[in-house]
């Protein structure tokens, strides 16, 4: 990167990125004897939207569940905001601000939109047992306290009309969007996308990039996103990672990254003697 | 003609009412619209606050007495103060359809050389954007939503909140200034401009004095005991006359609260939780919901099926006599109390009609079998016949003479006449100023006396003095025998099927009618999954064999009833074909309230018009469609045309000479 101040830098666009919010210092991670991801090392920035491509079992996944805390890499260090993290949970990882959806939407099916987005507001939720029980005094509070913000994640993503649809009657589509209301509930620092564009049509496809854009917007989350779709992802991100067969074959803006030759072999093949 | 040149009380324009309102019952509910799902409230007082201010923003804005302030959303109490706002300060308000393309807005911006437009989203800056270059004397826009729009050029562009800051801000500055442009608006000042959308040529912007509108809301809500406790719900578009009389006119004139939905699909929800007192609704949403009512049905158990059933078959009995207060016997009247406890009124209460006093239904005719249904439940749904020019009212039915197939009689203060062709003409307190830049439109609609020529055709009917109308005068043609032809009749008639969406007839001129159909895809669809017929598309779903069957069943059973008509039983429908695409607005095919618009379908599907008449079984076609976003595109099918049988019509020809 020809840009890459300690500082950050401004996109085309006009926004500012800042900082350098996490860091992957030289990951590597193996189930047995499969090694997921060797040696890899990118950064991420304050607000910026960065995206992780790749092939089939390239490892874009495995990445993924590593920043989230779900698997803990062999080798190297995850640094976020400016120091190394331990070891962690996947709920100690999501305290730190750091919210995500699914490749395959995991969902309550049976519960409401409204309840599945109110349970991204859990950790900010203690109440005692018994406040709980009898629903005063602090409890009562809270909840009114995270219903408001979790309306507002409803409001932004135009699901208003499903409120209280239970989840499992709802298309995919929707259903991803409920996916991405209860990860902004947490009003994360970063937010963790995988593949929120799989399986969609196009007229989807573009209602989820607006969203994926205004979120970035509104709130200046910054955005880590694993996406299939060579096109979104182009017009989406401001930096992109890419990776095949678990190595980092490129990084940088999606210019620079369309014009990579290990890129180009990667995604249309060449012949392996 | 009687106009009365001073108002009630001084109450000469809408902003003289707000006041009258925010003093004498400031605390009471005004407008609730629902946000975060939670109804927020404003009283009147706080309304006229909230006014205030962005009127105070105006002034500071640079807005002229006299300016044009173009007005794009969909109903939020935000734009019907910028449109009270408007007045306060002098300038007229011209609400816009919100789904227009760029273009068309262009050209109703471009003709009434609006400088500021007040708009929803991002999706109307970025429209009024792309046709900007075009629009000289657009100066400023002010957006409500912010969402999207941080990172535009705010030269030019205001958020609502911060004009309504800056007025706050501006109050001792301007204030003496809003007061005085207050007090100038008079009877005859220009209350509010709107574009009709017109079945032909280019959209007409009607204008309409505060005489207009307060005289035309006045009357009607005496007509019908409006008063200050009615809940009415705002979710027509307020580009159309009539949101502009129920949520302006009558609300400020009556002092009663207006309900903005959260959103546009939240609308049904909505309802129910408001509970209107006052609706109005035009045909195809009553359409919907029963057709919902009817899918629901199907999928009920078989013992709520049957007490369904039993009911509402006692209630089509009786129903409708004991709403107009007819004698009806002492055990059908137990009967139906029982139907009311266990269907009737939990029925209504779902369909969010459970405390609707008056109900009205206009703009197009509605299917009697309809129109009755929920009539039987005891919704009192009336008729009422009006037009954008008349301040909405020509004709009302009054409780206890509604019908399904008059429109009532004339509307306090209206004068009424049929021409010698057949033709409606009204004048009265409402009827319309005249056409913006426009002089020729106006004197062709509007003579010397104040007659305004309706373009309907219709007649009074002897005995009970109620109007009836046939059809678009324009579109009553001959057939090639001379015998008249009302196609609006007919496919009026189709549509009443809830399985039709939309019916063109043709026959003007030719031996024999032929129409182009639209299936419902909500109604056909369901029906499909019914059926095991697996579809993909509409395209697909039209195309089917079965669905031409049943269609064709319709259009026989269609005409069988035509044949009993002596008037029209040769507008049998000969031959017909269903479209494989749906009539739309963007393709120009409908207008934006949803009228055909013959003159462009039959050009643009002559091929398919030709084939109906050259006896051919099917033919191959390719259309050119219009996304949302503008886009181009074209879909392409083999179309079946089928032949439907027709009741012989000698004896009736006869009968008629």
């Amino acid at each position: 990167m020809n840009d890459m101040t300690p500082d950050g830098y401004t996109t085309e666009d006009g926004r500012k990125i800042g900082g350098v919010v996490m860091e992957m210092r030289n990951i590597t991670l193996r189930f047995g004897g499969v090694v997921a991801i060797q040696d890899i090392s990118f950064d991420i920035r304050e607000g910026e939207i960065r995206a992780i491509i790749g092939p089939n079992g390239a490892g874009k996944s495995s990445m993924l569940n590593v920043i989230s805390g779900f698997y803990h890499p062999q080798e190297g260090e995850v640094w976020y905001k400016g120091a190394k993290r331990p070891t962690m949970k996947p709920y100690e990882v999501a305290r730190q601000g750091i919210a995500r959806t699914f490749q395959n939407i995991a969902l309550f099916e049976g519960m409401t939109v409204l309840d599945n987005v109110m349970t991204g507001r859990i950790r900010q939720m203690n109440a005692g047992l018994l406040s709980q029980a009898i629903w005063k005094g602090k409890a009562e509070r809270e909840e009114v306290e995270n219903r408001e913000v979790v309306e507002k994640m409803i409001d932004f993503l135009e699901i208003q009309h499903i409120r209280k649809t239970p989840v499992g009657r709802l298309p995919y589509g929707l259903k991803k969007r409920v996916e991405l209301a209860r990860a902004l509930a947490a009003e994360p620092s970063i937010l963790l996308l995988d593949e929120p564009m799989a399986g969609m049509n196009v007229e989807e496809k573009e209602d989820m990039s607006r969203f994926i854009l205004d979120v970035n917007d509104e709130f200046g989350t910054t955005i880590a996103l694993i996406e299939h779709d060579m096109g979104v992802v182009m017009d989406l991100s401001d930096r992109v990672v890419v990776m095949d067969y678990g190595k980092k074959i490129g990084d940088g803006s999606p210019d620079e990254v369309r014009q990579n030759q290990a890129v180009i072999d990667a995604y249309l093949g060449v012949a392996h003697d | 003609m009687a106009q009365p040149s001073q108002a009630t009380d001084g109450m000469d324009s809408v902003p003289a009412l707000l006041q009258r309102n925010a003093t004498r019952f400031g605390d009471e509910p005004a407008y609730r619209e629902k946000e975060y799902g939670i109804w927020q409230c404003w009283t009147w007082a706080e309304a006229e606050k909230e006014i205030e201010a962005l009127a105070l923003g105006l002034i500071n804005l640079g807005v002229n007495e006299g300016d044009f302030i173009a007005i794009i959303g969909r109903n939020r109490p935000h734009f019907y103060w910028s449109m009270v706002a408007a007045q306060s300060v002098g300038a007229i308000p011209v609400p816009l359809y919100q789904d227009a393309a760029a273009d068309e807005m262009a050209y109703v911006m471009d003709h009434c050389g609006a400088r500021f437009a007040i708009v929803q989203d991002q999706e109307q800056v970025d429209k009024l954007i792309e046709v900007q270059e075009g629009l000289h004397q657009l100066e400023h826009m002010i957006y409500v939503d912010p969402r999207g729009l941080r990172k535009y050029d705010h030269h030019k562009l205001h958020r609502y909140i911060d004009i309504q800051e800056q007025g706050r801000a501006a109050y001792y500055e301007w204030i003496e200034d809003l007061k005085a442009r207050r007090e100038k608006l008079t009877y005859d000042s220009v209350c509010v401009m709107l574009y009709t959308s017109g079945t032909t040529g280019k959209p007409k912007g009607v204008v309409l004095s505060n005489r207009n509108i307060i005289e035309a809301s006045k009357s009607s809500s005496e007509f019908d005991k409006l008063t200050r406790d009615e809940e009415v719900l705002a979710y027509l578009p307020m580009a159309w006359v009539g949101d502009f009389i129920f949520s302006i006119g009558q609300a400020y004139w009556c002092g009663f609260c207006v309900n903005c939905p959260e959103s546009p699909e939240t609308m049904q929800t909505d309802l129910r939780e408001i509970g209107p007192t006052y609706y109005f609704a035009p045909p195809r949403v009553f359409e919907t919901q029963l057709t919902n009512v009817m899918i629901r049905m199907e999928d009920a158990g078989k013992l709520k099926k049957w007490l369904f059933d039993y009911f509402m078959a006692h209630a089509r009995r009786v129903g409708p006599a004991i709403l107009d207060g007819k004698p009806v016997g002492g055990m059908d009247r137990l009967k139906y109390a029982l139907g009311n406890l266990f269907i009737y009124g939990p029925l209504k209460d779902t369909l969010g009609l459970g405390r609707v006093r008056v109900g009205y239904t206009a703009g197009e005719a509605i299917g009697p079998e309809i129109f009755d249904f929920y009539r039987s439940l005891g919704i009192n749904l009336k008729q009422l016949y009006g037009q954008t020019e008349a301040s909405v009212f020509i004709t009302l039915q009054p409780d206890g003479e509604v019908r399904s197939d008059t429109v009532g009689v004339p509307a306090p203060g209206v004068e009424i006449r049929i021409s010698d062709t057949g033709e409606v003409f009204y004048r009265g307190p409402g009827t319309f100023e005249y056409y913006y830049k426009n002089e020729e439109s106006t004197k062709k609609t509007k003579d010397s006396e104040g007659w305004v020529a309706t373009g309907d055709a219709g007649f009074f009917e002897d005995g009970s003095g109620h109007l009836r109308i046939i059809d678009r005068a324009k579109d009553v043609g001959k057939m090639a025998d001379g015998q008249m032809f009302a196609p609006k009749y007919v496919e009026n008639k189709l549509k009443f099927y809830p399985n039709i969406l939309e019916a063109v007839v043709f026959g003007h001129q030719r031996e024999q009618c032929t129409a182009f159909i639209n299936i419902d895809l909500t109604a056909v669809g369901n029906w499909a999954e019914r059926n095991n017929i697996g579809y993909a598309s509409y395209q697909e779903l039209a195309g089917n064999p079965r669905v031409l069957d049943m269609i064709q069943s319709h259009v026989e059973e269609v005409n069988r009833s035509l044949s009993d008509d002596p008037m029209l039983s040769h507008c049998q429908v000969h031959r017909f074909l269903v479209l494989h695409k749906e009539l739309d607005a963007d393709d120009g095919e409908m207008t934006r309230t949803r009228k055909v618009r013959r003159g462009v379908i039959s050009e643009k599907f002559e091929d398919l018009l030709g084939a109906l008449y050259d006896g051919s079984r099917e033919i191959y076609t390719t259309t050119e469609v219009t996304y949302e976003d503008g886009r181009k595109g074209s879909i392409s099918a083999t179309l079946q045309i089928r032949d439907a049988a027709v009741v012989p019509v000698e004896t009736a020809k006869v009968a008629a000479e």
